[in-house]
């Protein structure tokens, strides 16, 4: 080794060299450096505009002139306690819940297929079907759902011309989900927040299940488990993490949205809908920031179940 | 460390100075070469969207201001640009015109600098939406300039209501309609606090032992019955409705056959053939007026005035209104002009004036000379309007 590195010719020392070298003998110092940047954007962009408004909820709004009194006081959270409000906490959690729910029971089987089954062909045309609702516009979407959910819609006339009218009132007629018409309904507006945010859910479960090793299911097999007992001791538990991962899509993006709610279902406010109004409207910041600091401690507690999960893992 | 907090300090303080009051114009100078406006989209055309519709260049060339639109999609929009950005004007509505002037962030007007004032309907020169005495020297100061205004007419189907409903009952009281089939979940009413008033109207006429004289100013125990009855409306009321075409989609595709609506909807539902009418029953309606307002840190006087004066010209006002749908504040612009027609102003519901509650930013201040009532402040209907529709 001596001998080697004895005939090798003496580095030039150039200033760039120079600067390499130093960079070499300090990696702590290039970790900064690198990191310097995003992390200055994570934490005054990011964390800066939600510590923003946790502040912001703390001050209140004068009760003559309406002008914002940057002042400390608790008002702004009582008025946040009251019993319609927690309606809207309610409802907006039931919804997420269900929505939540119901994706993960309507991917998991499609997932499983494009995972396990589909042919090479199959599985693209299977993902390219899943991704490409989400290169068309949100917006649009919604307001064609409206269409097909109205009253004189397709699926209402669909129902009508099998004379099967009677099936769609009954299951209008229930109590809490049903309405005039499915448009008009919480039914309607499940359906479609169901299929807005399915991909969030499909493509992790995918994830999930595509990393599970072929050896462990042929290994169950071969010590004599029936397919139905190697699925649910072998594979269902290695791809839950998936399922996990997906339901935080799903469920933080149902919590937040406030577009669906405007244009489906009785105009009950969720809460994306009543930040909207308070600040939008009322100019009431305070409350607004109030209202957004309750689904962020749910998805806090939320992601740190996940994490025990290894949910992170599947994304 | 003692700087930093000195620094925080003086941000904090920040918003309290620049407040503070201003010193009303004089006199009209020269234009500044540029006039940044918020207004609502099709309020300040230059002949983009249609060439017949420009009112914009013509100003432009006579005073030199190049002017800047920034539209804006709510009153409250409005209102936060105001707070935060630096402009010179703003088409307010009522329900935005009293927080920016109790907010300081508009300054009075010097009328004689407005000739064309003396031209504007004798019943909007003194309008509680924007003449208010705020310093308390006991002269009212007029904060703006009126632009145009319409009204919250009562749209129906003409299929199921051969005659016009003669009352607002249709949407509060559940009934068999004409058809023979009840109103529940067919009618629709406005997706805004504001709608409180429509309310509050309702009993004026009908249950006058409550004593509302005003339906912006009301006192807990009449705004109580009017939540009361907005709770037995939303047994009736399907969804509500904020969006012109999403409302338009409702009376066309659900089967909604009556709800409080603008001339706008009516228009383009009757354009497409669709057996729609609109009616001011005997309560009256609510309605709302637009304000050219003045920035109180205004950068462009000159200009402004100039453009306040330009607003108010017969041509203007005609062509707003056709475009828009609404009814000029000049009444000289309802004759002779082309795109309005002769009967414009009347299609758009000049005669409901009368009948007309316009819409006034909820204040506890009632407006009363009675210091000692107070009234529900629009914060207050925000958050109870949100308990009533999530049906509480």
């Amino acid at each position: 080794m001596a001998i080697a590195t004895a005939s090798l010719p003496a580095a030039p020392k150039s200033p760039f060299r120079r600067v390499l070298t130093f960079f070499y003998n300090h990696p702590n110092l290039t970790l900064v450096m690198l990191l310097l940047l995003p992390m200055l954007w994570m934490l005054v962009f990011y964390l800066g505009s939600i510590g923003g408004l946790l502040v912001h909820s703390f001050y209140y709004i004068d009760d003559f002139s309406g002008v914002l009194q940057r002042q400390f006081a608790l008002r702004t959270w009582s008025d946040l306690f009251t019993p319609s409000h927690f309606d809207v906490f309610l409802r907006t959690f039931s919804m997420a819940l269900a929505v939540t729910l119901a994706s993960a029971i309507i991917a998991f089987p499609l997932a499983y297929y494009m995972a396990r089954y589909a042919s090479r062909r199959m599985r693209g045309l299977l993902y390219l079907g899943v991704m490409v609702p989400l290169w068309s516009s949100y917006l649009v979407r919604v307001y064609a759902w409206k269409l097909i959910l109205a009253d004189e819609g397709i699926i209402s006339w669909t129902f009508r011309s099998l004379g099967a009218q009677g099936i769609l009132d009954a299951i209008l007629a229930i109590p809490v989900i049903g309405g005039r018409s499915l448009s008009f309904s919480f039914l309607g507006m499940f359906l479609v927040f169901v299929y807005i945010w399915l991909p969030y859910m499909i493509l992790p479960i995918n994830a999930a299940l595509e990393r599970v090793p072929k050896s462990l299911i042929e290994a169950s097999g071969d010590l004599g488990a029936k397919p139905g007992y190697t699925f649910r001791k072998v594979i269902l538990p290695l791809a839950i993490p998936g399922v996990i991962a997906g339901s935080i899509f799903t469920f933080s993006l149902t919590l937040g949205d406030y577009i669906i709610p405007q244009i489906i279902g009785n105009s009950a406010p969720f809460i994306g809908l009543a930040i909207y109004r308070y600040q939008g409207s009322a100019g009431n910041l305070p409350l607004a920031a109030a209202f957004t600091v309750i689904p962020i401690v749910v998805m806090v507690v939320y992601l740190l179940l996940a994490k025990r999960t290894g949910a992170f893992e599947a994304l | 460390m003692k700087k930093l907090w000195l620094l925080l300090l003086l941000v904090m303080l920040l918003p309290l100075g620049s407040a503070g009051a201003q010193d009303m114009v004089m006199e009209v100078g020269a234009g500044e070469g540029r006039l940044d406006i918020i207004a609502w989209a099709g309020y300040i055309e230059r002949g983009e969207t249609d060439p017949a519709f420009d009112w914009v260049t013509a100003y432009e060339a006579e005073t030199g201001c190049m002017v800047n639109v920034k539209t804006a999609a709510t009153s409250d929009e409005m209102v936060a640009l105001m707070n935060e950005g630096v402009f010179d004007l703003v088409t307010a509505s009522g329900d935005a015109s009293l927080r920016l002037v109790y907010g300081g962030r508009v300054q009075p007007i010097n009328l004689d600098l407005i000739p064309s004032f003396a031209n504007v309907d004798e019943r909007l020169q003194e309008a509680p939406w924007y003449v208010v005495d705020r310093d308390g020297d006991g002269t009212k100061e007029h904060y703006g300039v009126p632009y145009v205004w319409g009204s919250n007419v009562l749209m129906y189907n003409t299929e199921v209501f051969p005659e016009a409903p003669t009352s607002w009952n249709v949407v509060f009281e559940e009934m068999t309609l004409p058809d023979g089939e009840s109103n529940a979940g067919r009618v629709q009413a406005y997706d805004g606090p504001i709608h409180i008033a429509d309310a509050a109207m309702y009993l004026m006429y009908h249950n006058p032992e409550l004593g509302i004289t005003d339906p912006y100013s009301l006192n807990t125990d009449q705004f109580n019955a009017s939540l009361d009855l907005l709770r037995q409306q939303r047994e009736l009321v399907a969804r509500y409705w904020h969006d012109a075409f999403i409302q338009i989609d409702d009376f066309i595709n659900e089967g909604i056959v009556a709800s409080g609506s603008w001339p706008f909807q009516v228009n383009l539902l009757g354009a497409q053939g669709a057996p729609i009418a609109s009616t001011v029953p005997q309560e009256g309606a609510t309605g709302w007026a637009d304000t050219t307002m003045l920035h109180s840190d205004s950068p462009h006087p000159n200009c402004a005035y100039m453009w306040m004066e330009h607003s108010l010209s017969a041509k203007v006002q005609g062509d707003v209104s056709a475009w828009f749908g609404t009814v000029p504040s000049v009444l000289a612009a309802c004759e002779g002009n082309e795109l309005l027609g002769p009967d414009g102003c009347e299609t758009n519901g000049l005669g409901n004036f009368e009948q007309i509650r316009f819409w006034r930013t909820p204040t506890e201040d009632c407006g009363d000379a009675d210091e000692a009532t107070t009234c529900v402040p629009y914060r207050e209907w925000v958050s109870a309007y949100i308990g009533v529709i999530g049906g509480r």
